[in-house]
């Protein structure tokens, strides 16, 4: 804690490319006709996909954003986040196989463990930054898939949790077009969460650190625990997505912590927009949308076409899918 | 007379991989006086800057704020107890607004930066007086500006007004006037010599005029060491000062 860290120096280092200021500038009615249409097409969605491919969107829409709390908003890259999505996903499991709760209070019971687990994580992690703090969530989701691997009877090891049921006071959610429709709400309060913290004092204290971390802290403002704070509120959104995810398949395999897991996490919010909450929505419906078209179509190499989108998207529109957009709407403003 | 110092360092050191970059310096700031640190580059100004701002732990000595010990304690905690500081190197959020800027500063004491289900609106309360601080550093009119876009001098009075938004025991400023044209040199130092009623100001400086027309007690530093301490003229006139230091300059006059 009394280390050098944070010196002035570290000021220099340009502001992360962010959409938010865009969008915030955006008059009302149009910031209200964005919002209406994302409710809109949240509500039509399974009726234009596959109900199982619109449920995956939403958990990693959830997931999604959960990064860019930290990514976008904090400064603060985690190449860890399955831990907080995969653990979520078999204590939510274990908790509806065993306990036969409704299917919210267990999700809600996944999404607490992951933000116990993102506590201790954090801690350690918050004290480094840039490539380093990478590094540390790495390590630490590598620690969580290693003993989910080994401690197989309760996570039944490679053959994975198997039927998570779907119960809801007797409901039949068994159709996924029908499952949809009861997580929507779910999903939609944790983006308004999310949305909230980002547009709260706490979200201006996060963008001050991440803009300026030295600054931050001469203004009398703990940098460390805000970080904190920060990151367990990030694993909680991720573990609501991975609870959602685990009952939305029923089933629980060890991908949800492998470290592919937290790369597709980043690259999803790098294709939307970093720091602009709403390009990880958009980016996880094209990323789930096209995986499913490609394997749909016997396509082998998936992450071939997927990873040489990422290259493009990174190459030419840094801000990502929706902070490119919204540059250019702002442009676009300012000359008429 | 360390008693009646607001700030003091006692026998304050600091290395570097085997560079001593301050020296065991002695220094009192006497409350509501103007105390400047001058000294060649590398004399160790901004490293004592940053040790008594808790940017960096010293490797030995002890520090002192109104006779409470508050050596080793975080940026965040000295900030906290009244030392607000500037940077040497303009240290702002580029994203935020000018009065953002101000209104984080004025909210940091209140505890409402950790309520992160409440709208950033509630920041509102804090607009009055931002507005009034921006004023007072001639921002009035910019309030709306992201800091990005301020010019050199302006982004220099920005950062004062976010200093006296924490309403400091101390303020540390640390170049104030470095790379202004001599309009803006003239405009910070009449900003300076108003906001100092009242309040106790260190600060670096290399502008020996600027020092003249502000600083009560002037300390020379030199290889990380005080050389010469006292009033303006004093230390102006001494030869140490003068071979060490000031000679170059007195001679472009």
């Amino acid at each position: 804690m009394t280390s050098a860290v944070d010196t002035p120096a570290d000021a220099a280092r340009p502001a992360a490319p962010s959409g938010l200021v865009a969008v915030a500038r955006a008059p009302g009615w149009v910031r209200y006709a964005l919002l209406a249409v994302g409710l809109l097409v949240a509500f039509w969605l399974p009726n234009g996909l596959y109900p199982a491919v619109a449920v995956d969107i939403l958990c990693w829409a959830l997931f999604a954003v959960s990064v860019d709390l930290l990514l976008g908003f904090t400064g603060l890259m985690s190449f860890g986040h399955a831990a907080f999505w995969g653990t979520s996903a078999y204590v939510t499991g274990l908790v509806a196989i065993h306990a036969g709760l409704p299917f919210p209070a267990a999700v809600l019971a996944g999404a607490l463990a992951a933000a116990l687990l993102a506590l201790p994580i954090g801690y350690l992690a918050v004290k480094r930054a840039g490539i380093y703090f990478a590094m540390v969530t790495l390590a630490f989701a590598q620690m969580v898939y290693y003993v989910a691997n080994e401690w197989r009877s309760v996570t039944q090891g490679e053959n994975g949790l198997q039927g998570v049921p779907r119960s809801f006071f007797g409901a039949d959610l068994s159709d996924d077009y029908y499952f949809y429709y009861a997580i929507l709400p779910i999903v939609l309060l944790g983006l308004l969460a999310a949305w909230r913290i980002v547009h709260s004092p706490f979200g201006r204290v996060l963008v001050g650190i991440r803009d300026n971390p030295a600054r931050a802290r001469a203004l009398g403002y703990p940098v460390h625990r805000y970080k904190l704070t920060a990151f367990v509120l990030s694993g909680f959104l991720a573990g609501l997505g991975g609870g959602l995810f685990a009952v939305g398949h029923r089933f629980v395999s060890l991908d949800v912590l492998h470290w592919t897991t937290s790369g597709k996490a980043v690259i999803v919010v790098v294709l939307g927009g970093i720091g602009t909450l709403w390009g990880g929505v958009l980016g996880a419906a094209l990323v789930v949308r096209l995986e499913d078209l490609l394997s749909f179509s016997g396509f082998e190499a998936i992450g071939l076409v997927t990873g040489g989108i990422f290259v493009l998207v990174v190459l030419l529109f840094r801000r990502g899918i929706w902070g490119s957009v919204a540059a250019l709407a702002l442009r676009w403003r300012r000359r008429s | 007379m360390a008693g009646q110092a607001l700030l003091s360092a006692r026998g304050l050191t600091r290395d570097f991989r085997g560079f001593r970059a301050v020296d065991r310096v002695d220094l009192d700031v006497a409350p509501e006086t103007v105390h400047a640190l001058v000294g060649p580059n590398g004399a160790g100004k901004t490293t004592l800057f940053n040790l008594l701002t808790g940017f960096l732990p010293p490797t030995a000595g002890r520090i002192e704020l109104a006779g409470r010990d508050v050596t080793g304690l975080p940026p965040e905690r000295v900030a906290r107890l009244g030392v607000a500081r500037s940077f040497q190197i303009t240290s702002l959020f580029p994203q935020l607004s000018a009065r953002e800027h101000v209104q984080l500063a004025l909210q940091s004491p209140s505890g409402l930066g950790w309520r992160f289900w409440r709208s950033a609106k509630l920041m509102h309360r804090y607009r009055e007086r931002a507005d009034e601080l921006l004023a007072m550093v001639g921002l009035g009119e910019l309030a709306e500006a992201p800091a990005e876009a301020l010019a050199y001098g302006r982004k220099r009075a920005l950062e004062l007004a976010i200093a006296l938004a924490l309403d400091p025991k101390v303020l540390l400023l640390d170049e104030p006037t470095a790379g202004m044209g001599l309009e803006d040199v003239d405009r910070t130092v009449d900003l300076i010599a108003r906001v100092r009623q009242g309040r106790t100001v260190v600060m670096v400086e290399h502008n020996m005029s600027v020092v003249g027309r502000l600083a009560d007690t002037v300390t020379v530093l030199q290889a990380g060491k005080v050389l010469v301490e006292g009033p303006y003229e004093q230390v102006r006139a001494d030869e140490r000062v003068i071979t060490a230091y000031l000679g170059a300059t007195d001679a472009a006059h």
